[in-house]
Order: C-alpha cells, then structure tokens, then sequence
C-alpha cells in the first residue's frame, strides 16, 4: 500500500516545479548567460560597464542605506504591533484587517500615492500652506532635497510593507503557548523581561522568514522610488530598468540584476545562519 | 455526464481557437510605439485607418517592449506583425535584423510628394529603402502668458536666445520667489534631445565632432546657469504638459506631442514659440516617425496598403487635424485646426522659417547603440550641471566614450556636422 501511494506526492507537485523550471530557473540561467555574453564571447565587459558608470556606486549605497533603515525599522514596528494587536480581545480581527490594507496595494499605486500627498501641489504642502507654515509651494522630492527624498521613500516603503512583516510574526505569535508566560510571570518576570526571554527567542524562526523576505524585497526595491523621485534616488533595479529600457544595452541591464540576486543570496545565506534554530528551540 | 461536459468545452476551446486563427489569417497587424494614448489610438482606428480595404488592428506599444517584441518573433520565427510605425531613432536598432528592405513601396508613394532629404533619413544609412516617412514633429516652447510680462526688455518670443531665456527666468525668481523654468529631464523625459538637437547645435554648430571643444565649454557654463534658474523639480518631469497645467512651471521646452494636452486644453492661457538661438543660431531637430514592414511579414500586401493610406495628402492632412502629428508630404494645414494645434503650427512654421535656423538631423548609423548614444549626453548633463564637476574633465571623459561609441558602430556625421570620411570624429 505505501509503494503505490509514493509517487503521489510527485505527482502533485510537478506541476509547480515545471512551473517555476520554466518560468524562473530557465530565465534566470539565461540573464547569467546574457550578462557575461557580448560580442568577443563570454568576457566580464558588461560588469565593467556596470562598475564604471556614474550611477553604480550611489546605486549600490542608496540599495544599502535604504535596507539598513528600512527593515530594522519595519520589523521594530511590526513586533511592537504584532504584540498589541495579539493583546486585544475584541476587534482583533478589524484590527489587524485595517493594518493589512496596504498589502492589497501594488507597490507602484502606493508609490503613486505618496507622490500625490508630497509633490510641489499635494496634499502635504497643500496642508503646511493652509496652516500658514509655507508660503508658497516647497519641492521635498527634487535632486536638490536628497535627505527629505529619502526619507519621502522610508516613509512610503514603511507604509507599505510593515504589513508583510507584521502578518508572518502575528502567525508566529500564535504558535508560542501562553503556559510559558503564565510560568514565567508566576516566577515574577516582568512583561518586558517575559518579552525578552520567551516571546523573542522563540518567535525566531518567524522573524527569520520576515527578515528574509523583507531583506531581498528591499533589495529589490524599485517601484515606490521611481514613482517618488524618478533617477534622483539611483538604485540597484532602478539602474537595471534604465539600462534595459532607456540604454537599450541588456548585457548590462543582466549584469546589474545578476548583481542584485547575488546580494539577496548572501542576505539569505547570513540570515539562515545568524538565526539559526535548533529543533529543541521551538515552541 | 461529466465525460459529455468535458468534450463539449474541447469542442467549444477548438472552435474558438479555429475562429481566432482564421481571423488572424485576415487582419493585418499595425504594430506602433507612436500614437499610444487611448485618445489618440482610437482616432487612428476609427479615423485615419477608414477606408482601407481589409482589416487592419492597430495595437500600440512602448518603445522598450516594441523593440523587444520585433527581436523576439525574429529569433522565434514566428512572425505577426504586418506593418510597424516607430520613430526613426526606434526603427534603427531593428536593421537589418528585423525589417526588409521595401524599395518597392517607395516608387507606389512616388506621386505623394515626400522631400528626398526625409526619404532618403529612410534608408538609416544603408542602400535600400527601410521606412517610408510617415508623420513628423518637432520641439517647441511654451510659455504660460502670466510669464510673459517677465521678458527682458527688447526681447520677443519668436527670437530669444539662450541668454535672454535665462534672464527672463532669473527675472521670474527674482520678482517671484519660484524657478519657473521646465525642462523634461525626468526618467521618460527627452531631455537627451535637447542636448543633441538645441543645446550642442546652438552652442557649437554641431554635435559630435564640436562635443569637447571651447564652444562646448562655454556652453555648459551657460546651462548651469540656466539650471540655476529652473525648476529643481525638473529632473521628475517626463512630460512638459502636466507641471504646465498645474501652473507649476510656466516656460518649458518639450516635444510637440508632450505639451500638446496644455494647449489644446487651455489655448487661450498658453503661448507656443520657437526654440532660442545661441551664439551659432537657432538649433533645432524634427522627429521623423516612419512606416516600415518586419522581415516574413504575414500580410505585405496588407502592410503596403496601411503605408499607401497613410501616407495619402488627405489622411496626412487628418492626421495633423485629429492627432497633432505634421504631414511629411507636401500639403497646406486646413485653417479649420483646433486653437491649440493651431499655436503647435505656428511655432513649428516660426522655427522652421527663421532665419538662424540651424537643423539637426537624426543620427543615423548608430544601430542598436542609439540609447547609449543618449546616455553620453544625460551623463554629461547629470556630472556638469546636477553634480558640479568640473566642465573640462567631463567633457573629455564623457568625449572619450562618446569616440568608442562612433568608433565601434562606424556612424559618419550628419548635420550640423561637416560630414566625414568614416566615423564621426569628436575633436
């Protein structure tokens, strides 16, 4: 009886394999082919164009700058609501509902809308003029501003994709049984050191899934800083977009994703290692 | 049952499936990068393509996808596309790979009275025919006419030049408070342009081979100060048109096409005028789109009639009229334009009539290395003017990279520079 039911499993899931073998191994071998191909045959030409333009350097550090602000940030704040909204007892559910809205937006619309709240006749400047703060209209998203460019795209990304975060550490949450809090605190732990000592370490395995998934998004991001500040804020994809759409030169546009995916790998890698959970560490 | 259901949906799949490809078979595919928003298809479909025999789809599509499109049914031999309509710099990368010559279509629009100069930009350099011309524009200023009691004295519209623009623009910050002066230098903006068909031409009398030299020098000097007295927003805007109606610039320079919604919309607060001139005269670059037919395309006869139709004088005529786009054949505008297309034609006509008039062509030659092409002078722009560095340096950096690129695809010169024996060279 097991022998027949074997290859079920198989079965069930080759479809999503041929699906992703098709649709992603097959591209993603090809954009590694195209980035080292040019015209002497395979040679790292496209990688030096890369490395040598004007942008790649403010690319690379803006990507950087922007994931190390942004996701301490984002996993700060998802914790902090994760743990209230697991406190409420009633309207948990419109609760968290409400703070999931932004996930149900794709990342260029959210862009879009803090454009509209930012730019020289939005909302924001609309707001400061009629307070009588401003007397006319200020640019916050111009090449001239870089600081309050960047933080317009914080605060957008913030926004955003807190929201991811929050949901993986909110099913995290659920998984840890109260009795350790209730031992802890008949012990006479207090919520802060109950927090530091159970909740933390054992909500790990979700915290590792989130930063991974919030790290390599991140590292992707392109739609909420083009919608915002156009190639006034370079970054990695950004630069990927130019160099395929306005360059027309794929080998290099190749190169820069090829670069891109090979920062994410190395997030991954770092995270699976730091945050590491032994079996017995599992609620 | 369920046996029943499923062979009835097979049957009903295989019918759709047949009807689509038969319909396929009949209809030819006019594939464009020009004329994409909706307005402006929907004239196409429901005007300009009228009275052709067959049915003709007109499907749009941005310059990036088009160029990838064309390349990808080449590489897959599979072709759809009957007839394409893109923009000469748009076409190029596409020869000879992707489209067939088609000197036979060139002696059945004879009789249409295209100028040799604009059939022969069709050949993109090579010996034979690969676009018919089909629609032109240009670039233009406009200015919002709460600007104009801002002109240095002694200055007209119809005659500015680079410094009276700056000093016009200064007199609006000074009396203002707001740099009120728009360039479309954002991500999709075609601020490159500017520099190769305005900005080089006015300053240098050419392009390539003037791109290090003292003129050059002065030149940037005086964009800086320009920049000084632009908007900083500048660098986010694509299209002149939106930052325009919000009153948020109130002179811009644009391609016709992108200022086009401001003065059809509000003709009576805007002003349409000519480019300024610079110590070497009034520069200036027509944008030339052209029809051309893919290799193995599945219906040429289709696709010969698209370009017979339109280039005909009387959809060209209604193609000024419906869309804004300018007949590349010999034909009198009808006084019955609309108020704004009528401001587009006056400063087309003033720029093309004056007498410092100084054209810059397209580049031709270039291949596939046009956006790269582009790129040298935005990067030029980005070091010089958004980042400060120091003029001469850039200039022979970005000189260096700007003589490989001409090296590397071999393109000659064209006007305003002298024409050359091989390469371009840059001095």
């Amino acid at each position: 009886m097991p022998a027949r039911t074997s290859w079920i499993p198989y079965a069930l899931i080759a479809p999503s394999v041929a699906f992703l073998g098709a649709l992603f191994l097959v591209p993603l071998v090809q954009t590694i082919w195209l980035s080292f191909a040019t015209a002497d045959g395979l040679t790292l030409a496209n990688y030096e164009r890369m490395t040598g333009d004007l942008n790649f350097s403010l690319a690379v550090r803006n990507t950087f700058l922007l994931t190390l602000v942004v996701v301490p940030i984002q996993v700060a704040l998802a914790l902090a609501m994760a743990t209230m909204v697991s406190k409420l007892e009633k309207g948990r559910d419109l609760a968290l509902w409400i703070l999931t809205i932004p996930l149900g937006i794709s990342d260029l619309a959210a862009g879009l809308a803090w454009l509209a709240l930012l730019q020289n006749t939005g909302y924001l400047n609309s707001a400061l003029y009629a307070l009588g703060l401003i007397s006319g209209p200020v640019g916050w998203l111009s090449q001239e501003t870089p600081w309050s460019l960047f933080a317009a795209i914080v605060l957008a990304e913030i926004w955003r994709a807190t929201a991811i975060v929050l949901v993986i550490l909110i099913a995290g949450l659920q998984l840890i049984p109260k009795e350790f809090a209730e031992a802890a605190e008949i012990f006479g732990a207090k919520p802060w050191t109950r927090f530091r000592k159970i909740t933390l370490p054992l909500l790990k395995p979700s915290l590792q899934s989130a930063l991974i998934l919030r790290t390599v998004l991140a590292f992707e991001v392109f739609a909420v800083v083009y919608a915002l500040g156009g190639r006034n804020f370079p970054v990695l994809a950004g630069e990927a977009y130019t160099w395929q759409n306005e360059n027309q030169n794929y080998g290099v546009a190749a190169a820069y994703a090829v670069l891109i995916m090979g920062i994410s790998l190395a997030a991954t890698a770092v995270y699976l290692r730091v945050l590491k959970t032994r079996p017995e560490q599992l609620p | 049952m369920t046996r029943q259901v499923t062979f009835r949906i097979i049957a009903l799949a295989a019918t759709l499936l047949a009807g689509s490809s038969a319909a396929q078979a009949q209809e030819t595919i006019f594939y464009s990068t020009q004329l994409r928003p909706i307005e402006e298809a929907s004239k196409v479909r429901d005007v300009l393509l009228k009275g052709i025999p067959g049915k003709v789809t007109y499907v749009v599509d941005e310059p990036s996808p088009f160029a990838v499109r064309l390349k990808a049914e080449t590489q897959a031999g599979k072709r759809t596309i009957s007839v394409v309509g893109a923009l000469h710099g748009e076409l190029q990368p596409h020869v000879p790979g992707d489209l067939q010559p088609i000197d036979d279509v060139v002696a059945k629009v004879a009789n249409r009275g295209i100028p040799a100069s604009l059939m022969d930009l069709g050949k993109l350099g090579t010996a034979q025919q690969q676009y018919i011309p089909w629609m032109q524009a240009t670039y233009v200023m406009v200015a919002n006419k709460q600007a104009l009691p801002f002109l240095p004295a002694g200055a007209d519209v119809n005659t500015l030049t680079y410094a009276q623009l700056q000093q016009w623009a200064k007199n609006i910050v000074d009396r203002t408070g707001q740099r009120r002066l728009g360039f479309p230098a954002g991500p999709t903006g075609l601020m490159p342009r500017f520099f190769q068909g305005y900005f080089y031409p006015s300053f240098t009398g050419g392009v390539v081979s003037t791109f290090k030299s003292a003129d050059a020098e002065a030149g940037w000097n005086a964009m800086k100060e320009l920049w000084a007295v632009s908007s900083p927003n500048s660098t986010n805007y694509n299209f002149m048109q939106e930052p325009l109606l919000a009153g948020e610039v109130w002179i811009a320079w644009d391609h016709i096409a992108r200022v086009k919604e401001a003065l059809t919309l509000q003709p009576d607060q805007f002003v349409a005028f000519p480019a300024p001139a610079g110590p070497k005269g009034r520069g200036y670059m027509p944008v030339i789109a052209g029809l051309a037919i893919p290799k193995d395309a599945p219906d040429r006869a289709g696709a010969v009639a698209v370009i017979e139709h339109m280039t005909k004088p009387e959809t060209q005529l209604l193609t000024a009229t419906e869309v804004g786009f300018f007949p590349v054949v010999k034909a009198d505008l009808p006084p019955n334009l609309a108020p704004g297309i009528k401001l587009l034609a006056g400063a087309v006509a003033a720029t093309q009539g004056a007498k410092d008039a100084l054209v810059s062509l397209l580049p031709v030659g270039l291949g596939a290395k046009g956006g790269e092409f582009n790129k040298v002078y935005s990067d030029t722009f980005q070091r010089i003017v958004l980042r400060n560095e120091p003029v001469k340096t850039v200039l022979a950096d970005q000189a260096n990279v700007l003589a490989t690129l001409m090296k590397d695809t071999g393109a000659p010169c064209w006007a305003p520079d002298k024409p050359s024996q091989g390469p371009c060279p840059v001095n």
